[in-house]
């Protein structure tokens, strides 16, 4: 093996610039892979990141049925305290989640006593709210990064609207789940900036501020945000959830609660799943490159080569080495393509990283600064796909050399 | 009974052929480069076969060394019958029986000298590193650098063999020191020598010589007093 191993890479050496040139094709198709897959993935987990950790958390339990009618942020649906309590219980006994957050989820008027205009608040324990959306506190553009009693979280366009700033005094009206109308005074604690996707635009008060406005005797929550531990872990987590609340029922009968990943929750899902289905088209160029510049190069090899394949057939060389011999040879391309363009990869991504190149926009977060990475996987993966590639391109040539008739290719001139 | 003589009968003999015929071609053009070639060749002969361009010793040399097979006939060579080889098994046969000069030495260019020689012991007969350094080294220091060609045909000690033209292409000088290696080789190791040639230079250092023209033998002459058949 060794041997014609040895014989093969020689041979590579013998045409270094037809050698030079192929291997600089397959190193550049992975670069590109590469470099559009940490990108583009890097991307992804950013806007997964900013969706997850600063609006929606990674799950959410609501009461059946609150999810299909969610824009109307119905009160009569939501989460009765008793079944608040026994999904805390659960909750509190799952090694995967991280934290956990109750929020009260309502629409009202929103007054600065000049000006008034309609907004969505949710109501939050700030304490358990920034640790299950921790990047909460980052939108916290001006003002304290924390949630008091008495005081309220604007969104940005709100503030700028309705001209309010920090310190102010506005009045939140609502109707409550009896049909009654309720306000109460607070003072402008925060202006959050907006995020793009569902819950972007909201605004926070305390949670006991919405019970006392919502007129709640008792906590009545709409939903309960989720974080994990290992975000990885969140269709798993999901489906054990569900199945740990299938058992509970109302008293029709019917199941009591629903459970969301955040896939199901944020339209943002479908542009990840496109941006992985681009992925798959890039890879898929890049095994075209890849078959199209081997097989070119094992093809001319082997009609380069007749009358020496003619030799070694000749001398007893049986056809399955002959076959070894070109496929080694082909091997060694993908091999040296890969590992060369792994390591010009890896330096590119680590020059954008240092350099800080890499800016875009998400809605109406500017100039977020991408930090690409390359996943280990991904670049052994990409690879594999690459050396697979090349043996498979240069089988064929290689299954013609093999089946040459050792007398007519000693002939061949 | 007669299987088990035929079978002995071969086994006396290198090579056995028997009505050999071969074409080339098919449907209406067919070329018939050998017509029935029958004849014998004892191990350790030191045979040749002359005769003019088209006269079939190319073919002939061919259908030995197990690179082509015969349309017609009998062939055994080093006692297989050579017909009822496929492709891996002939590779195989070739390999273990058989060595070639060829005329263009056919040095495989990617190989140093060394390399090249040590060719069929790595690749076709696997010997071990140690060994294979023993035998190069003996077959340079019995053959020199001056033919590669000869040194890669002798190391793996065939039985037979085979040389297709070999001094064509070389001065005098050169091609009685390629002949004098081939019968020196033949000496030491016993192996079978069958080449073709019409080079006259060269024509009288065979000790069986057989003529053909036109795909036919048409005379044998042994010399030495080695007569046979």
């Amino acid at each position: 093996m060794a041997n014609l191993f040895k014989i093969a890479v020689r041979n590579l050496f013998r045409y270094k610039r037809r050698t030079l040139l192929t291997v600089a094709l397959i190193a550049i198709g992975v670069i590109f892979v590469l470099g559009y897959v940490s990108i583009s993935g890097s991307f992804k987990n950013m806007m997964i990141g900013q969706i997850t950790d600063s609006m929606i958390g990674h799950l959410q339990v609501h009461r059946k049925g609150y999810v299909a009618s969610i824009e109307n942020l119905p009160l009569n649906l939501n989460l009765k305290p008793q079944a608040v309590k026994k999904l805390e219980g659960i909750l509190n006994q799952q090694s995967e989640v991280e934290a956990y957050s109750p929020r009260i989820k309502f629409g009202g008027m929103f007054s600065t006593f000049v000006e008034t205009t309609n907004v969505r608040l949710n109501g939050v324990y700030p304490e358990k709210e920034f640790k299950t959306i921790p990047l909460l506190p980052s939108r916290i553009t001006e003002g304290q990064k924390s949630l008091n009693r008495g005081e309220i979280l604007i969104p940005e366009l709100l503030a700028r609207g309705m001209k309010a700033k920090i310190g102010d005094m506005v009045v939140i009206v609502a109707t409550n789940q009896d049909g009654s109308v309720n306000g109460k005074q607070f003072k402008v604690g925060g202006i959050l900036e907006s995020a793009t996707g569902p819950g972007g635009r909201d605004g926070y008060v305390h949670i006991e501020d919405a019970m006392e406005v919502l007129r709640m005797g008792e906590m009545e929550v709409s939903e309960i945000a989720i974080r994990l531990k290992d975000f990885g872990k969140v269709e798993a987590f999901t489906r054990k959830l569900d199945s740990l609340l299938s058992g509970e029922v109302t008293k029709q009968g019917k199941p009591a609660f629903e459970v969301h990943s955040w896939e199901q929750l944020s339209p943002f899902y479908n542009i990840a799943r496109m941006i992985d289905m681009m992925t798959v088209f890039i890879q898929i160029l890049l095994i075209a490159v890849v078959l199209i510049s081997i097989m070119n190069v094992m093809i001319m090899a082997v009609y380069e080569r007749i009358r020496e394949i003619g030799t070694i057939a000749a001398i007893g060389t049986l056809p399955a080495k002959i076959l070894s011999m070109f496929v080694m040879e082909g091997f060694c391309l993908g091999v040296i393509g890969a590992v060369i363009g792994n390591i010009i990869g890896m330096a590119i991504i680590f020059i954008l990283n240092v350099s800080g190149w890499v800016t875009f926009d998400f809605g109406r977060q500017k100039d977020l600064v991408l930090s690409p990475t390359l996943d280990p996987t991904n670049m052994l993966v990409i690879s594999a796909i690459v050396i697979f590639v090349s043996v498979v391109a240069s089988l064929q040539p290689a299954l013609k050399a093999s089946k040459m008739e050792p007398i007519k290719a000693l002939r061949h001139v | 009974m007669s299987l088990i003589l035929a079978e002995n009968i071969s086994k006396d003999y290198q090579v056995v052929a028997t009505k050999v015929s071969k074409d080339y071609g098919g449907g209406e053009v067919v070329v018939r480069a050998l017509r029935g070639v029958s004849f014998e060749i004892e191990p350790a002969s030191f045979v040749s076969f002359v005769g003019p361009s088209g006269s079939g010793k190319t073919t002939l040399l061919n259908l030995i060394g197990c690179l082509d097979k015969p349309t017609e006939g009998n062939l055994t060579v080093v006692g297989t019958d050579v017909l009822k080889l496929d492709r891996h098994e002939s590779a195989q046969f070739r390999g273990d029986n058989l060595g070639f000069i060829f005329q263009d030495f056919n040095l495989i260019p990617v190989l140093t000298v060394y390399e090249n020689i040590e060719y069929p012991l790595i690749i076709v007969k696997n010997i071990a590193a140690g060994e294979r350094r023993k035998r190069v080294m003996a077959v340079l220091e019995a053959v020199g650098m001056a033919d590669q060609n000869v040194a890669r045909a002798r190391v793996s000690d065939p039985k037979l063999v085979l040389a297709d033209e070999p001094t064509a292409n070389l001065d005098s000088k050169t091609a009685y020191t390629i002949i004098n290696l081939m019968k020196k080789m033949r000496d030491e190791l016993k192996s079978t020598f069958i080449f073709s040639t019409h080079d006259q230079r060269i024509v009288g250092e065979a000790e069986i010589l057989y003529s053909l023209a036109d795909g036919e033998l048409v005379g044998k002459q042994v010399k030495g007093g080695r007569e046979n058949g």
